[in-house]
C-alpha cells in the first residue's frame, strides 16, 4: 500500500522551551521523493523523527494515507526508516535483520522468506544473507538497512542521512541506486540530508529548512534558479552563489560604483546574487576584479578575488594564466535580487530577460 | 625501534617471581608430607605425597562435627559462586534496563537509592546485616548466603554504563520493527550484551567464590561450609598440635584458589576488558 | 604537547520507552533486595549505635552518643585507628608504586610481553583468606622462607608474636595481593595513550625518564587517582580475610584494623551498640572516600 503524506502546521517545542520545528506544512504526493535539506540544527531530522513517531509532536498533525498518526506508535504508522548509522542489529544475520520486524508483525513465514528473497535480489545481497553486519562493508550494510525497509512494504520510506557514513565515491553510487529503487517501488519517500548535491540529485521536490521553518519548497532546478532567499541561494549550489551589497539608483543597478543596467524598481539597498558560472570575463569596462587565488578543478577552475572589498568567486574553463586585474560582467538574466533586510527574493525587480531563463533549464551541476 | 633492555626484563622477572613464587610453593609443598615440611621448610620441588593428600582433603570428613569433606566445601563454594553470579546478572540487567530505557516518575530517586549501595561495603554493616538475617530466619540457608550479597549495585552500574553506550538508533529501529519493551530486551539487548554478560559473570563468580566474612557469619551448620570457611577451620584445629598439617592446609588453599587462578588465566582478555571498561 | 582528542561522555538516552508500570517490573527485584539487605541493616546500625544492649538479651536502653564517645575516647580505638591509617597509607603507596613500575616495564618490552602480563595478572583473583594462609606460611616461625631469609641477616622475625613483625607481614601480604589489580589498570591506561602521542614524545623527549615524567605520568594521572581510592578502600575493608587468618583470632598483641575491631566487638565481644557506633563512623569515612572517587571519575571524563 502506498500513500500520500501530509504535514499540517507541524511544530516541536522541547521541555526546555527550545523550538526545533515551527509551523511546517507540506503535502507529499503518493510516490513522491521529498528531500529535507538544511544545515545542522535546522530541524530536518526532528521533523523526520516526528513523522516516524520517535519524537513527540507538539502542535499540528501528521497524516499518512488517510490516518492521522500523531498518537500512534512508530510500528503502527506503516513507515520504514533507514538510519544514518544503519542501526542494524549486530547479533543478527542479514536475513534476520530483514525479517525480525515482519516476524514481530506475525506475517506468515513463507511470505517473510519471499519478501526477504525479493529484497535481497533487488539489492544484490543474496550472497550475504547469512552473514552478520560486522562482516559486511559500509556499502553492503547500507543495502541491508535499505532491505530492512523494503521488506516492510511500508506506505513511506524515511531516510535520515543514510549516506553520510560512506566514502564519497560510494555515496554517488548509492545515491543513484536509492533513486532507482524508489522509483521502481513507487513508495513515497522522505529523505533528510545536509548535502545539497545529494538533495539536488535525489529529490522530486526539495524542502529547504532553516531554523525550524521552511525556507523554500520546489523542484531542484526551480530552487537552484529561483532561490527564494539569500539563505537558499547560499545553501544550494557549489560554489555558493556570490552575494554582494548593491544599490538601485534611478532605475539602474549599481555595484561597486559600476552601472550594471536597468532594473524595474525604485531606489533601495539590495543584495545581488550571481552564480560563479554566470560571471564572464570582459576585455575592458564592467566590474574591476582583483585576483586573489585560483583553485584548479581540472575541467574548470574557480577564480577567487575581490570586487572592491567584497569577495567574489567565478568559475571559468581551465586555460592560460590570468592577469592580476580583470574585468567582469554578467548577463542581467543571471541576476538574483534580494531584499537586504529580509533576505527575501525580489522577483518583480528582475529584468524581464531573467524570467525566461528558468524555462531554458541549464544544467545546474556543470 | 626499541632496544632490548636487560634491566626492564630483570625488574619484570623479579616482579613475576615475587607474585608467583608463593603460589608455586603452596602447590609444591602440598605434595610433600607434613613432617618433611616441618623439618625442611617450604618446597620448590614436587613431592610424592600429593595424590594421597588431595584425596584425603577431598574425602575425609573434617571439622568439629566430622560431617564436612573438602569436596562438599568445594561444591558449596561452587554453588555460592554460580548462584551469586547468576543472581547478580539477572537482577542487575533488569534494573539497569529499567533505569536506562524508561522515562518514568521517580526514576531519579530510584537511581540514587540503588547506587547509594556502592558507597558502603558489606563489611561496615556486617553486624546489623547478621541481625536482620537472623530475624528473617535465613541463617544456614543457601538463599540467605547469596541474596544479601546481591544488594550492592556494582553489576547494575556496569550494565547501566554499557546500555548507555548502545546506540539510540537500535531502540528506534526496533520500535519501528514493532518491538515493545520486553521484546526489545529479550530480542536485541540481551543478545547484544553477551560479551559483557560473560565478563560480568566470571568476575562475579570469582567474587562469590571468594566470599569469606559473610559465609563465616551466616553458616554455623557445617554442611554449608565453603572452602574459605574450611581454611579458617583448619587453622583453628592447628592450635596446640605438634606438627600442623601444613600439607593439607596447602592442598585446601590450592583447591580454593584454583578456580580464580584458572578463570583469570583462561579468560584473561575478557576479564581485563570487563574490569577496565566497566570499573571506570 | 598536543592534548589528546576529547571523547565526550555518552549522552543520556534520548530514546526511551514511555511506559507507566513496566519499568517498575524491571527495577523491582533490585529495589527489594536493596531495601531489605542494605537500607534495613544500615538504618539498624545507626539506631543500635544509640542504644546499649544488654549482653544477655534483656532489652536495650537509649544512651545517646555514649557509644560514639566511648569509641572515640578509648585509647585502644585511637591506637587501632592510627594503625589502620598507617596500614592503608603504606599498602596503598607500595601497591601503587610497584604496580606502576611493573606496568611501565611490561609496556616497554616487546619480547615476552604477553607472558609477563599473564604472570603478573594471574594471582589477581585469589581470595584474601587464601592469600592470608599462604602469607602466614611464608612468614611462619618454623618453616617460613621469609623468616629464614631474615635470620640470615640476623633478624629474628616473630610474626604473630611481635607487633611490628606481624605488621610487616600483613603489609607485605596485602601489597602482594593488590599489585596485579593496579598493574592491570596502569597497563590499560598506558596502552590507551595514543601511538601518535608516544611517538611525538619520543621525538621531543631527551631521555626515557623525561618522557615518562612529562608525558606518560600526566596522562596516567586520572587512572592513578581512581586507583588511589580503590586501594585505600581495599586496605580498609578487603584485607579483613588476610588479617583474620594471619592473626589467628589472637588480636591481643597483634595489629588489627578498624573493620576487624567492628567484627571483634560485635561478634566476639557482644557489644552491639559499640560495634554499631564504630560501623557508623566507618560508613562516614568510606562514604566520603567513595564520593570523592565519584567526583574524580566525573573529572576523568574530561581528561579524555
Amino acid at each position: 500500500m502506498m500513500a500520500a503524506l501530509t504535514l499540517e502546521s507541524l511544530g516541536k517545542t522541547y521541555a526546555g522551551g527550545t523550538t526545533a520545528v515551527s509551523d511546517v506544512s507540506l503535502a507529499v504526493a503518493d510516490g513522491e521523493f521529498i528531500v529535507l535539506v538544511g544545515p545542522s540544527g535546522c530541524g530536518k531530522s526532528t521533523l523526520l523523527r516526528m513523522v516516524a513517531g520517535l519524537e513527540e509532536i507538539s502542535t499540528g498533525t501528521v497524516t499518512i494515507g488517510d490516518r492521522v498518526v500523531n498518537r500512534l506508535e512508530p510500528a503502527e504508522r506503516d513507515i520504514a526508516m533507514v538510519f544514518q548509522n544503519y542501526a542494524l542489529y549486530p547479533h543478527m544475520t542479514v536475513r534476520e535483520n530483514m525479517s525480525w520486524g515482519l516476524r514481530n508483525r506475525r506475517i506468515p513465514a513463507a511470505e517473510i522468506a519471499a519478501r526477504v528473497e525479493e529484497a535481497a535480489r533487488m539489492l544484490e545481497l543474496q550472497a550475504h544473507l547469512d552473514r552478520k553486519p560486522r562482516a559486511l562493508s559500509g556499502g553492503q550494510r547500507q543495502r541491508v538497512a535499505m532491505g530492512r525497509a523494503i521488506t516492510r512494504q511500508p506506505a513511506a520510506f524515511l531516510f535520515d542521512e543514510p549516506l553520510s557514513n560512506l566514502d564519497a565515491k560510494l555515496r554517488v553510487t548509492m545515491r543513484g541506486e536509492i533513486r532507482k529503487l524508489q522509483k521502481r517501488l513507487g513508495t513515497t519517500a522522505l529523505y533528510v540530508t545536509h548535502d545539497q548535491l545529494e538533495a539536488m540529485t535525489l529529490a522530486d521536490r526539495l524542502v529547504v529548512l532553516n531554523g525550524g521553518k521552511i525556507e523554500q519548497v520546489g523542484r531542484p532546478l526551480e530552487v537552484y534558479h529561483r532561490p527564494a532567499s539569500t539563505f537558499v541561494a547560499a545553501f544550494i549550489g557549489a560554489p555558493a552563489m556570490n552575494l554582494m551589497d548593491a544599490r538601485i539608483e534611478a532605475g539602474r543597478l549599481m555595484l561597486a560604483g559600476v552601472d550594471l543596467g536597468a532594473v524595474d524598481s525604485g531606489p533601495r539597498m539590495v543584495t545581488l546574487g550571481i552564480r560563479a558560472e554566470d560571471l564572464r570575463l570582459r576585455a575592458a569596462g564592467g566590474l574591476p576584479f582583483r585576483l586573489d587565488g585560483i583553485e584548479e578543478l581540472g575541467a574548470t577552475r574557480l577564480v577567487h578575488g575581490f570586487l572592491e572589498d567584497q569577495p567574489l568567486c567565478l568559475s571559468l574553463p581551465s586555460g592560460a594564466d590570468l592577469p592580476a586585474g580583470l574585468h567582469l560582467g554578467a548577463d542581467p538574466a543571471a541576476w538574483h535580487l534580494f531584499d537586504t533586510l529580509t533576505g527575501k527574493r525580489l522577483p518583480s525587480a528582475l529584468h524581464p530577460a531573467a524570467r525566461s531563463r528558468i524555462a531554458a533549464g541549464a544544467d545546474p551541476l556543470s | 625501534m626499541r632496544r632490548f633492555r636487560p634491566l626492564d626484563h630483570l625488574i619484570l622477572l623479579l616482579g613475576a617471581a615475587f607474585l608467583l613464587a608463593p603460589v608455586l610453593m603452596a602447590f609444591l609443598s602440598s605434595t610433600h608430607a607434613a613432617a618433611d615440611i616441618h623439618m625442611n621448610g617450604l618446597y620448590l620441588t614436587p613431592g610424592t605425597e600429593g595424590l594421597a593428600t588431595y584425596k584425603k582433603v577431598l574425602t575425609q570428613k573434617g571439622g568439629f562435627t566430622g560431617e564436612v569433606t573438602g569436596a562438599r566445601m568445594a561444591l558449596n563454594s561452587l554453588i555460592l559462586g554460580l548462584g551469586f553470579a547468576l543472581g547478580k546478572l539477572i537482577v542487575s540487567m533488569l534494573a539497569a534496563y529499567g533505569l536506562v530505557y524508561f522515562r518514568f516518575r521517580f526514576a531519579t530517586p530510584i537511581f540514587w537509592g540503588i547506587f547509594t549501595t556502592l558507597l558502603l561495603p558489606l563489611e561496615v554493616r556486617i553486624m546489623p546485616s547478621y541481625q536482620v538475617m537472623s530475624q528473617l530466619g535465613a541463617l544456614n540457608t543457601t538463599w540467605g548466603l547469596i541474596v544479601p550479597l546481591l544488594a550492592s549495585a556494582t553489576g547494575t552500574f556496569y550494565f547501566r554504563q554499557f546500555f548507555k553506550s548502545v546506540p539510540d538508533e537500535l531502540l528506534e529501529a526496533a520500535r519501528i520493527d514493532g518491538a515493545g519493551p520486553w521484546r526489545f530486551f529479550a530480542g536485541i539487548l540481551v543478545p547484544l550484551s553477551r560479551p559483557m554478560m560473560a565478563a560480568i559473570f566470571i568476575i562475579m563468580f570469582v567474587y562469590g567464590w571468594n566470599q569469606y566474612l559473610w559465609p563465616m557469619l551466616m553458616t554455623t551448620d557445617e554442611r554449608f561450609f565453603t572452602l574459605m570457611r574450611g581454611i579458617k577451620t583448619i587453622l583453628q584445629v592447628w592450635v596446640g598440635s605438634q606438627i600442623p598439617d601444613y600439607n593439607e592446609a596447602f592442598a585446601l588453599a590450592v583447591l580454593a584458589m584454583l578456580p580464580p587462578l584458572g578463570v583469570v588465566i583462561v579468560f584473561q582478555r575478557l576479564f581485563v576488558k570487563g574490569l577496565t571498561e566497566s570499573d571506570k | 604537547m598536543t592534548a589528546s582528542p576529547q571523547t565526550a561522555a555518552p549522552p543520556a538516552k534520548q530514546a526511551q520507552f514511555d511506559h507507566r508500570w513496566t519499568p517498575w517490573a524491571f527495577v523491582a527485584p533490585q529495589l527489594l533486595i536493596v531495601a531489605i539487605f542494605f537500607y534495613w541493616p544500615s538504618v539498624q546500625a545507626v539506631t543500635s549505635s544509640f542504644y546499649l544492649e544488654d549482653p544477655f538479651g534483656f532489652g536495650a536502653s537509649f544512651v545517646g552518643l555514649d557509644n560514639y564517645r566511648e569509641a572515640l575516647g578509648s585509647a585502644e580505638y585511637r591506637q587501632i585507628a592510627g594503625f589502620t591509617a598507617f596500614f592503608a597509607a603504606t599498602v596503598t603507596a607500595l601497591a601503587l608504586g610497584l604496580g606502576l613500575l611493573l606496568a611501565v616495564k611490561a609496556d616497554a618490552v616487546l619480547r615476552g610481553a604477553g607472558a609477563y602480563k599473564t604472570a603478573l595478572i594471574s594471582v589477581y583473583a585469589i581470595a584474601p583468606p587464601v592469600v592470608g594462609l599462604i602469607g602466614m606460611m611464608m612468614f611462619d616461625m618454623h618453616i617460613g622462607p621469609f623468616t629464614r631469609a631474615a635470620a640470615l641477616i640476623g633478624w629474628d622475625l616473630k610474626v604473630g608474636i611481635d607487633y611490628w613483625d606481624t605488621a610487616i607481614a600483613l603489609i607485605t601480604v596485602a601489597v602482594w595481593k593488590q599489585i596485579p589489580y593496579n598493574f592491570i589498570f596502569f597497563l590499560s591506561g598506558l596502552q590507551a595513550v595514543p601511538a601518535a602521542v608516544r611517538e611525538a614524545a619520543r621525538i621531543d623527549a631527551t631521555s626515557r625518564w623525561r618522557q615518562f615524567r612529562d608525558v606518560t605520568l600526566p596522562l596516567l594521572a586520572p587512572t592513578a587517582f581512581f586507583l588511589l581510592v580503590i586501594n585505600i578502600t581495599y586496605a580498609l575493608f578487603d584485607t579483613f580475610g588476610i588479617i583474620d587468618v594471619m592473626v589467628k583470632d589472637k588480636p591481643a598483641n597483634n595489629p588489627i584494623t578498624l573493620v576487624y575491631k567492628v567484627y571483634l566487638d560485635g561478634f566476639k565481644g557482644n557489644d552491639i551498640g559499640g560495634s554499631s557506633a564504630q560501623s557508623v563512623i566507618l560508613m562516614v569515612v568510606v562514604a566520603t572516600l567513595t564520593l570523592a572517587q565519584f567526583r574524580l571519575i566525573e573529572r576523568r571524563v574530561h581528561y579524555g
